[in-house]
């Protein structure tokens, strides 16, 4: 990402709370209409790093840039965003007509005129016979449609969203997911989204971050971080990964040949990741990424016998756990049940698994 | 249909000591007060053939209708004067104390600890000819003699009314301040408003329950004092609480004291219905 097209900045952004460090030296451009995550266990600086974008907490050091100008000593009212709170925070003495043209007030518009914006709000996000029904009579989802529309309406450059969503049961979280990305297209606004959810993020997100202690580990789209995670921290968060220790026996061209313990010797692309021969290495593969059989069998690269432990028939995916002689960790492996599938066979039988070369990550740490 | 009602049968049983007490504590006395209003005085002794006879004196006869007038000025001045200095206090331990706001609570409703006479009279020995107030003034040159008008007067009463019956304002407005949920604060900033206008149209409206109750918990009672006016107020600042008493004492016409005291009441009540509706109506009109 490079600075010019930078619609949102921070530059080493660092928040305390008293002696407690929440933010730690963050650095992050977000471009103009994008859909941006952020990733994070709880407690990692999400909502921190949010709220200092409206301007609900300050920033100890550092400066927060939104379409090129510095928040410092913005008020949270005067600032160019607007939020979806957690709890959605509708006003529970106003119907939602008024909660939605809440904002509205500064523009001095007319009656008529409000009127129209605040139908149009209604109508977009699917509520058009509400207006005069009580906020404290709505539904979970209803009131997060209305907490959306009320920052809508305005047409903030930025709409900042805190986990939004999960105070939802799962079908309609999985529905509002669709109907925001979707939104989001429409309305072609900035989207800030914070999340603990990765399925979440990785549905919705053009970028994510992923967070941890302050600080982000990647910043990457959902294919890159799930493909070409940077460290063992960031790819186990996202979805499921094994990992193997190995130690590079020789590079050449960006590919490394390295010695993995239980897998044997295999190639791998490391890109320009500063290894050298006698490194030591994390080998990553994902369970998908597996061929298992009962044979081997011909074609793939690499293969190794080992022993399966474990099965679990999920409907349209299989979930295996297999032990190979010189890994500690049983090894997850996951196959599509296409065609018909027959009822798993007999535990802690002799298979095959098998992979080739652009299934491995390899990651610096151990 | 069975279980209904003897789980109905069980609330009443549970509340049968209140209501045997409340039955007797207050319907008895308020069923004598109503028949004895429609008595006369006849020497130590009552002719009890009824009569609307002290209901007609009392609309006809000036005196009572301007003191009850008068009482009712009073105590309204007071009730707002004390939800007016209330209000910030309250609001400020709801939302800028942020440990022991408890301890700040029963530090500011600590003037109620004491009984109802001495605080009274402390206000006397404040207000007084020779009090706090005046010699303070005198030694610092501002006035050559004691301000009169301090100690009974009008303004005497209603400072003490204010200052005796705070707790009663800061407790239910502190109750609905710190119930408000702060992200609603934070929304109505996101959404544009400064300061002034976030309190006029979210912190206010929300707050209007408890300012409801502590004005109605202060107007009712105050109306019908008779101890502050009597040792406070002077001439000026007789109420018609003062007039009752004097009735079943003094002046020994138990049915004109009946009648006056159900006046009193039915005035209370009227002017609380106008209140609950007008409070009501403008609640609709904010929102
Ligand atoms: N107002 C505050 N005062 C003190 N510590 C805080 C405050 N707000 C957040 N923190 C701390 O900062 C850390 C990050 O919090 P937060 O940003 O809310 O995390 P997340 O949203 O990722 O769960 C947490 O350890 C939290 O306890
Ligand atoms: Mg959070």
């Amino acid at each position: 990402m490079t600075q010019d097209n930078a619609f949102i900045s921070f530059r080493n952004v660092n928040k305390f709370f008293g002696k407690y460090q929440a933010i730690d030296d963050v650095s992050l451009d977000i471009s103009h209409g994008e859909f941006f995550s952020l990733l994070g266990s709880s407690g990692c600086g999400k909502t921190t790093l949010l709220r200092m974008l409206a301007g609900f907490e300050a920033v100890s050091s550092g400066e927060i840039y939104i379409d090129g100008q510095p928040m410092s000593g913005v008020p949270p009212h005067h600032r160019p965003v607007n939020m979806v709170f957690q709890n959605y925070a509708i006003f529970p003495h106003l119907n939602v007509r008024d909660n939605i043209a809440y904002g509205l007030r500064k523009q001095k518009l007319s009656r008529a005129k409000r009127n129209d914006m605040v139908d149009d709000m209604l109508e977009l996000i699917k509520l058009p016979e509400y207006g005069d029904h009580k906020a404290t009579q709505l539904s979970g989802g209803q009131r997060q449609r209305i907490a959306l529309a009320r920052a809508l309406i305005l047409k903030p450059k930025v709409l900042l969203l805190d986990e939004p969503l999960g105070a939802l049961d799962k079908q309609l979280r999985e529905q509002m997911q669709l109907e925001l990305r979707a939104l989001q297209k429409t309305v072609g606004i900035t989207f800030v989204f914070v999340t603990h959810d990765q399925e979440e993020a990785l549905t919705l997100s053009d970028r994510i971050a992923v967070m941890s202690e302050g600080r982000y580990l990647q910043v990457d789209t959902p294919t890159g971080l799930y493909e070409n995670p940077v460290s063992r921290e960031v790819a186990s968060f996202i979805g499921t990964m094994n990992f193997f220790d190995g130690t590079v026996t020789s590079i050449k061209d960006g590919n490394a040949v390295i010695k993995v313990d239980g897998l044997g010797e295999v190639s791998a692309p490391v890109g320009t990741m500063p290894l050298m021969a006698g490194n030591t290495v994390t080998v990553a593969i994902r369970p998908e990424k597996f061929l298992l059989t009962d044979d081997k069998p011909d074609g793939l690269q690499y293969s190794v016998k080992g022993q399966l432990n474990n099965a679990a028939y999920l409907g349209e995916r299989s979930h295996y756990y297999v032990s190979i002689e010189g890994v500690s960790q049983p090894t997850a492996v996951s196959t599509q049940n296409r065609g018909r599938t027959k009822e798993i066979e007999a535990q802690n039988r002799p298979v095959w698994l098998s992979w080739d070369s652009a299934a491995i990550v390899v990651l610096k740490d151990v | 249909m069975m279980l209904q009602k003897s789980e109905t049968l069980r609330a009443y049983s549970l509340l049968s000591p209140t209501l045997i007490i409340m039955a007797i504590g207050i319907l008895v006395p308020f069923g004598i007060l109503i028949v004895m209003s429609f008595w006369t005085q006849v020497g130590f002794g009552f002719d009890m053939t009824p009569t609307v006879a002290n209901y007609e004196m009392a609309t006809e006869r000036p005196i009572y209708g301007a003191l009850l007038k008068r009482s009712l000025w009073m105590s309204g001045m007071a009730t707002v004067t004390t939800v007016l200095l209330c209000y910030p206090m309250a609001y400020f331990v709801a939302f800028h104390v942020h440990r022991n706001k408890m301890l700040w609570i029963v530090l500011m409703t600590l003037p109620f600890w004491t009984s109802y006479l001495l605080r009274v009279f402390a206000w006397k020995v404040v207000l007084g000819y020779d009090g706090v107030i005046n010699s303070a003034l005198m030694n610092i040159g501002l006035i050559e003699k004691p301000l009169e008008f301090l100690l009974y007067s009008q303004a005497a009463v209603i400072i003490t009314l204010a200052h005796a019956w705070a707790a009663f304002a800061i407790l239910p407005m502190y109750v609905s301040l710190e119930k408000i949920d702060r992200s609603l604060l934070e929304a109505a900033t996101d959404l544009g408003d400064g300061p002034v206008m976030r309190f006029l149209r979210i912190t206010l409206p929300l707050s209007l329950p408890g300012v409801m109750s502590a004005t109605l918990l202060i107007f009712i009672p105050t109306t019908g004092d008779y101890i502050t006016p009597a040792l406070l107020g002077g001439p000026d600042g007789v109420m018609i609480g003062n007039l009752i008493q004097k009735q079943f004492g003094a002046v020994n016409n138990w049915p004109m004291g009946a009648t006056l005291a159900i006046i009193l009441m039915l005035s209370i009540a009227m002017i609380t219905l106008v209140f609950l509706f007008a409070t009501n109506f403008v609640r609709k009109r904010i929102s």
